[in-house]
């Protein structure tokens, strides 16, 4: 059970909240309520399932909002040309990928840091993509865009049934895979990776790629709920997707994390916010508490995760 | 009136209700080596801290020159003049040397003017008194850039600066070779003969019994006993430390030999500083490779390993000219390799003992590409039992366990590949003696189960004591290879040094 210690106190922190909601804002569990919260998160869900991969790796990508911005504007430009929205979506998923391998290749084979590397690509790609729409917003999509030229709720269901289907294929492979356990190996000791065979280049590379990929997926996923795509997407979508990671248990040193941890984590930023505003604290509280929130998440792991540890120390002393 | 520089009694300590020391003495006579030992978990670590003032005694009392001491605390402890040099020197590798001994000595407001002069002429004199003339530490040498030794005579200089009137050294020579624990020695007999008494700890028996005056013996957090290290032998130490007789010191067994399994031919690796190495290994003998550190003997193991790939010569598997270009080559080839420095390129510390066990061998442990948990468990109890690793469960993190058996854990990660050659680099280092022992022991019964071993080494006993062969390596080339009858430490050490043999 100790590899589920570290997600239960999120859970724990989910659970207060839903229930001082239950008593003081019943108004928070409308069905549409919900369905706003969920659809409105799906992107940073998504995002944050590749993103756990870099930070298990031992990196970090701080480019995914350019990357989903382009992304966005990629898929709408792709349907005005004529292709259908799963194909626009194709499209944004390969340039997603695209972009995610040149960071990979200048981390894992440059060996650049990963931070200078996507602090980088996120500055530069967010002023190439300004210059080269003149920060105009993609308009007169076609019909067959929104919603995915279904109705509102079927598109609904079909995002709900992606993110599922990466939440639980990611998740499990990781666990599963002999090709998770080089992300941690990597993560972890990557001279001790290098010793066994794992080639921990290719898996650095390929998390990025990854990721990149699936910022395309929630950047068409997001785009369908609307009429118009702003050029402008995704900014500051970075920090929400590295804080829920970190706060699903993550170590940004790398070697340890989980999917469910993400999960976890996304569910519990996401209901904050909104939950501030039922209970009625004034929106310039929010941030505040937010911060406070996730400070209590990482804070009590790290202080019960350093007891536990030399509680260990010592017993291995006097084993 | 005490002639004792330090005098600790009855000192006792538990953590959360366990003892860790149980009204232990110990005494230490200005000009006087007295070396501290135990297996890991005999209390040393806490009877140091204690002295030390980092960790504050339950019971009992501490004098230092016949003062008694009512709270020692770490600012108290480095008035009193007590320095503590560790294994791992605890050094700021980006500030040079002279800035780090600064630190430790200069006192001052945070805005007071530096005179850097004066500065890199006290570190000079201060490390030319603990024996670094005619090294190349030079006080504007970024730390980063020194040697595991180099950077241990800027410990024993700032030791020096801070006028220390009692030094405690741990694990010292975890990391030096033969030669730098000579010259370690000499600076051990200076501070001597200037009166400073010095508590000296280490698993290394015949180095105690080199420098030290007496020895004081813990076993769970009681003092066994205190002798003059004239009136022991080495047995009569180890029975002591353990509490029981270890078969012999060096299980070495007569096993018959087989085929040639490895050989090198005119090997010569560029990128590793490797020429014209030619050996071999049969099956069931133990190849110790001798050397001082920087002669290639990790380099040579890279090579064979793939790390560095050969770029001249041959080497062959059982007979058959192989290829060996990268690490999945010579896993593949049946070639393991447990490498020193085991929290670098060992142990994966955040990942179970199961996950260590299987990672070079997924497939042996996966159903169609898929990993079962359950057969992984399985491998890794069979090691773990085998082994005598010791943990409550497979599913413990290796951070958690202590070096030697995390060093069991790397060793069962390449035995899980089934491998016909192991390569060990380093097996015992910071290992305490009854793992070692064990560790030992094991090594033979693999060769008798027919695996060809190639040992490196640092230690000349431990060498002599389980090898057949010794091949001894100095500056990237083999000088010379003993038989197990031929060697000694005189000729394994004037081969080292690049005489001929």
């Amino acid at each position: 059970m100790k590899r589920f210690r570290s997600e239960l106190s999120v859970a724990f922190a989910i659970v207060a909240l839903l229930i001082v909601l239950a008593f003081l804002a019943p108004g928070f569990f409308t069905r549409e309520n919900l369905s706003d919260l969920v659809l409105a998160n799906m992107p940073v869900l998504i995002v944050a399932l590749g993103m756990t991969l870099v930070i298990v790796t031992g990196h970090i990508d701080i480019s995914v909002g350019t990357t989903f911005a382009i992304c966005s504007v990629a898929a709408g430009e792709f349907a005005k040309l004529g292709l259908p929205a799963v194909g626009a979506g194709m499209a944004a998923c390969v340039i997603g990928a695209m972009l995610g391998a040149i960071n990979g290749a200048l981390v894992a084979y440059v060996r650049i840091p990963s931070i200078v590397v996507t602090l980088a690509a996120m500055v530069a790609f967010r002023d190439a993509l300004r210059w080269i729409t003149q920060g105009a917003w993609v308009q007169d999509l076609p019909a067959n865009f929104q919603w995915l030229g279904t109705s509102q709720a079927a598109s609904n269901g079909i995002t709900f049934l992606v993110a599922a289907a990466l939440v639980i294929s990611i998740g499990w492979g990781l666990r599963n895979l002999p090709a998770g356990r080089s992300v941690y190996a990597t993560g972890s000791n990557e001279n001790a990776a290098r010793l066994v065979g794992i080639d921990s280049a290719l898996v650095t590379f390929s998390v990025f790629a990854i990721t990149g990929a699936l910022t395309g997926c929630a950047a068409l996923l997001n785009s369908i709920r609307f009429n118009q795509i702003p050029s402008n997407a995704g900014i500051g979508m970075e920090m929400k997707v590295i804080t829920a990671v970190v706060v699903g248990g993550t170590a940004i040193t790398g070697g340890r994390g989980s999917i469910q941890g993400t999960l976890l984590g996304v569910i519990l930023l996401g209901i904050i916010s909104p939950a501030l505003t039922y209970l009625g604290f004034s929106a310039y509280w929010e941030r505040a508490i937010q911060g406070l929130i996730i400070l209590c998440a990482v804070g009590f792991d790290a202080v019960r995760s350093r007891l536990e540890r030399s509680a260990g120390d010592f017993a291995e002393r006097t084993a | 009136m005490s002639d004792l520089v330090l005098e600790a009694i009855s000192i006792s300590k538990a953590f959360a209700g366990v003892k860790a020391l149980r009204s232990v003495s110990f005494e230490l006579r200005p000009g006087e080596v007295h070396a501290l030992i135990g297996e890991n978990g005999a209390g040393k670590s806490t009877l140091i801290k204690i002295i030390t003032g980092a960790v504050k005694p339950d019971a009992g009392s501490i004098s230092v020159r016949g003062e008694h001491v009512l709270q020692m605390d770490p600012r108290l402890s480095k008035a009193l003049g007590i320095a503590a040099i560790y294994q791992q020197p605890s050094l700021f590798p980006d500030l040079t040397v002279a800035e780090n001994i600064a630190l430790a000595l200069e006192t001052g407001g945070a805005w007071r003017t530096l005179d850097w002069k004066a500065r890199s002429r006290r570190a000079s004199q201060l490390l030319e008194r603990a024996g670094a003339s005619g090294t190349s530490i030079g006080p504007e040498r970024l730390v980063s850039t020194l040697s595991m030794p180099e950077q241990q005579l800027v410990e024993i200089a700032k030791a020096i600066g801070a006028d220390a009137r009692i030094v405690i050294m741990d694990e010292p020579t975890a990391s030096l070779t033969e030669r730098e624990v000579e010259s370690l020695f000499q600076v051990i007999a200076r501070l001597r003969s200037e009166g400073v008494g010095v508590i000296y700890i280490s698993h290394r028996l015949e180095e105690i019994a080199a420098v030290a005056d007496r020895v004081t013996v813990l076993r769970d957090g009681e003092s066994i006993a205190t002798k003059r290290m004239d009136e022991v032998d080495r047995s009569e130490l180890i029975r002591m430390m353990v509490g029981r007789e270890l078969g012999s010191i060096f299980p070495k067994r007569e096993i018959a030999m087989g085929e040639i399994v490895l050989e090198l031919r005119d090997v010569s690796s560029r990128a590793a500083g490797m020429h014209h190495v030619s050996l071999n290994v049969r099956k069931g003998e133990i190849l110790g490779i001798a050397g001082l550190v920087g002669s290639g003997r990790t380099e040579l193991a890279e090579t064979i390993f793939g790390l560095t790939p050969a770029d001249s010569g041959e080497i062959l598997l059982r007979g058959e000219r192989v290829a060996i270009t990268s690490p999945t080559d010579a896993i593949r080839r049946g070639i393991g390799y447990v490498p020193e420095d085991r929290p670098r390129h060992g142990a994966v510390l955040e990942m179970s003992i199961a996950a260590n066990t299987s990672l070079a061998n997924l497939r042996r442990v996966a159903r169609h590409g898929l990993i079962d948990r359950d057969m992984e468990r399985r491998l890794a109890d069979k090691f773990v039992e085998q082994l005598r690793i010791k943990t409550p469960s497979v599913d413990m993190e290796v951070g958690a366990l202590s070096g030697g058996n995390q060093q069991k854990v790397a060793l069962a990660r390449w035995l899980a590949i089934d491998p016909t050659v192991l390569i060990l680099d380093e097996p015992t280092q910071g290992v305490d003696v009854g793992s070692k022992s064990e560790i030992h022991s094991l090594m033979a019964d693999l060769a008798e189960q027919g695996l060809a071993i190639v040992m490196i080494s640092s230690e000349l006993p431990e060498l002599l004591g389980m090898s057949d062969r010794i091949a001894v390596m100095h500056a990237g080339g083999i000088r010379g290879t003993l038989d197990r009858k031929d060697a000694t430490q005189q000729s394994i050490l004037s081969l080292a040094l690049g005489h001929a043999a």
